[in-house]
């Protein structure tokens, strides 16, 4: 039952609340905020419970909130703070109903000195990766247009693989996702990230690797600055994108990777093409296919037509000069005809036999033979 | 070496299917193909379009655990849903 908050009810009998109906409600717009707030204050009155939950006051000049930390988180944090340390909690504002209690429920505990020392690290790390050129602009690689197998280093139990999973699913399904998992934060995570991207450089066939987490505190994201971890990512050999999931805090892989990303959804969009955008491709360029055909068909047939229309030109020509040449060579050959000769009113004497009778002694006395003159043969005989 | 089950496609990747087939296409936009060799283009793009079609319709994502095994190796295994 949601019951209103007012406080100008002026009697009791309009209605009447009950203490838990007002815890509840009260509760209820205690915890309404969404996000967990950093709080700093000096730590007192530490109790660790057999349950292994912890709980503590944390307080400054003006004021005091009581404070607990499930077991869960608490073993995440080590050793509880000694009493007046100042620190730094993650927490949500709650209200502990039986007792009508406000409180803070604490996830992370960071004493404010630790804050300094890890700040120092931080601009540490930063400065010699800057030096060594790790974040040069030069050595930025571009992602692939249609990467196909996708490296995804990060938490096996986390949001980023479900998030990076159903991007991918949605947009590029011919992909192949290859998880490599490891810790993202807490003790062991940098040893893991160092080694799961170490792993990624021995897939074959690899296009692209995301390493990243979901959301998280600034302080989550530790792992993403340390040195060792931004090291692994400049040496894997395909192009890198960063997605830490904090769209305020830039880690410092993000400096190192090729591209960084927002988020790991926005980190598969970067990675993968859209389906969509490529079937429309796949559908313009059957297009551009059938035109080109049709096009060079069309051109192959202007081609042959133009190619017999000077085929019989050449055919012609040829003709028309061989005739020439043969009337030119009649004429010759006309010239040369003894024939002609006749015509000017020579003869030619021959023997019976047909043979040419060009001396005197070829003349026999008595004996016949013809004169060929120019329209035929005079018989003759020799005296 | 990896070890896989299921290891990668034997097809080549999407991206130089589609670097081909634009390849082709720019050919037989240009003049210069003579009409046999414009012919066996033209076959070559009708397939490769078609396989690609049928490659990113019926695709499905596969999703894969790396695992380093004892001896060194690296193993893939299918994730479950």
């Amino acid at each position: 039952m949601t019951l209103p908050l007012t406080f100008s009810t002026p009697s009791p009998t309009d209605h009447v609340w009950s203490v838990g109906q007002l815890s509840a409600s009260v509760r209820r717009l205690i915890e309404s905020h969404p996000m967990p707030l950093w709080v700093r204050g000096e730590v007192v009155q530490v109790k660790v419970w057999s349950s292994g939950h912890w709980y503590f006051t944390l307080r400054d000049k003006k004021s005091q909130v009581k404070c607990c930390m499930w077991k869960m988180y608490a073993e995440r944090g080590g050793r509880p703070p000694a009493d007046g340390t100042e620190v730094f909690v993650l927490a949500k504002p709650a209200l502990y109903e039986e007792k009508g209690e406000f409180q803070l429920s604490v996830t992370r505990i960071i004493p404010t000195s630790a804050m300094g020392r890890q700040q120092q690290e931080l601009e540490r790390v930063k400065s010699v990766l800057q030096k060594d050129g790790l974040f040069d602009l030069s050595r930025k690689r571009q992602v692939p247009s249609y990467a196909s197998t996708v490296a995804l280093v990060t938490s096996p139990d986390g949001a980023a693989i479900h998030d990076v999973v159903t991007v991918t699913r949605k947009r590029w399904p011919c992909a192949r996702i290859l998880v490599a998992g490891a810790r993202v934060q807490g003790e062991g995570a940098v040893s893991e990230l160092v080694r799961a991207l170490s792993l990624v450089n021995r897939i074959p066939g690899l296009d692209v690797c995301i390493v990243g987490r979901g959301g998280g505190g600034r302080e989550d994201l530790a792992a993403f600055n340390t040195e060792a971890v931004c090291r692994a990512l400049a040496a894997v050999r395909v192009p890198t994108i960063s997605a830490v999931g904090h769209e305020i805090d830039i880690s410092l892989t993000d400096l190192v990777a090729d591209v960084r990303a927002a988020t790991p959804s926005a980190a598969a969009e970067l990675a993968v093409s859209d389906r969509r955008d490529v079937l429309r491709l796949v559908d313009d360029l059957s297009v551009r296919l059938a035109a080109g055909l049709s096009g060079r068909t069309r051109l192959g047939r202007s081609r042959l037509a133009r190619t017999a229309d000077r085929l019989h030109a050449g055919v012609e020509a040829v003709l028309d000069s061989r005739r020439n040449l043969t009337d030119r060579l009649a004429a010759q050959l006309d010239a040369l005809s003894p024939l002609r000769v006749l015509g000017r009113g020579y003869a030619v004497p021959m023997s019976e036999a047909g043979r040419v009778l060009k001396r005197r002694a070829d003349f026999v006395p008595s004996e016949s033979f013809r004169l060929r003159v120019a329209d035929g043969d005079v018989r003759a005989r020799v005296e | 070496m990896a070890k896989t089950g299921t290891g990668p496609s034997l097809t080549p990747p999407i991206g130089d299917e589609l670097a081909r087939l634009e390849e082709i296409v720019r050919k037989l936009e240009a003049d210069d193909v003579e009409l046999d060799a414009a012919l066996a283009l033209f076959e070559e793009g009708v397939a490769r379009l078609r396989a690609a079609r049928e490659r990113l319709v019926a695709a499905e994502l596969k999703v894969q655990v790396v695992l380093e095994e004892a001896d060194g190796d690296i193993r893939l295994t299918d994730l479950d849903a």
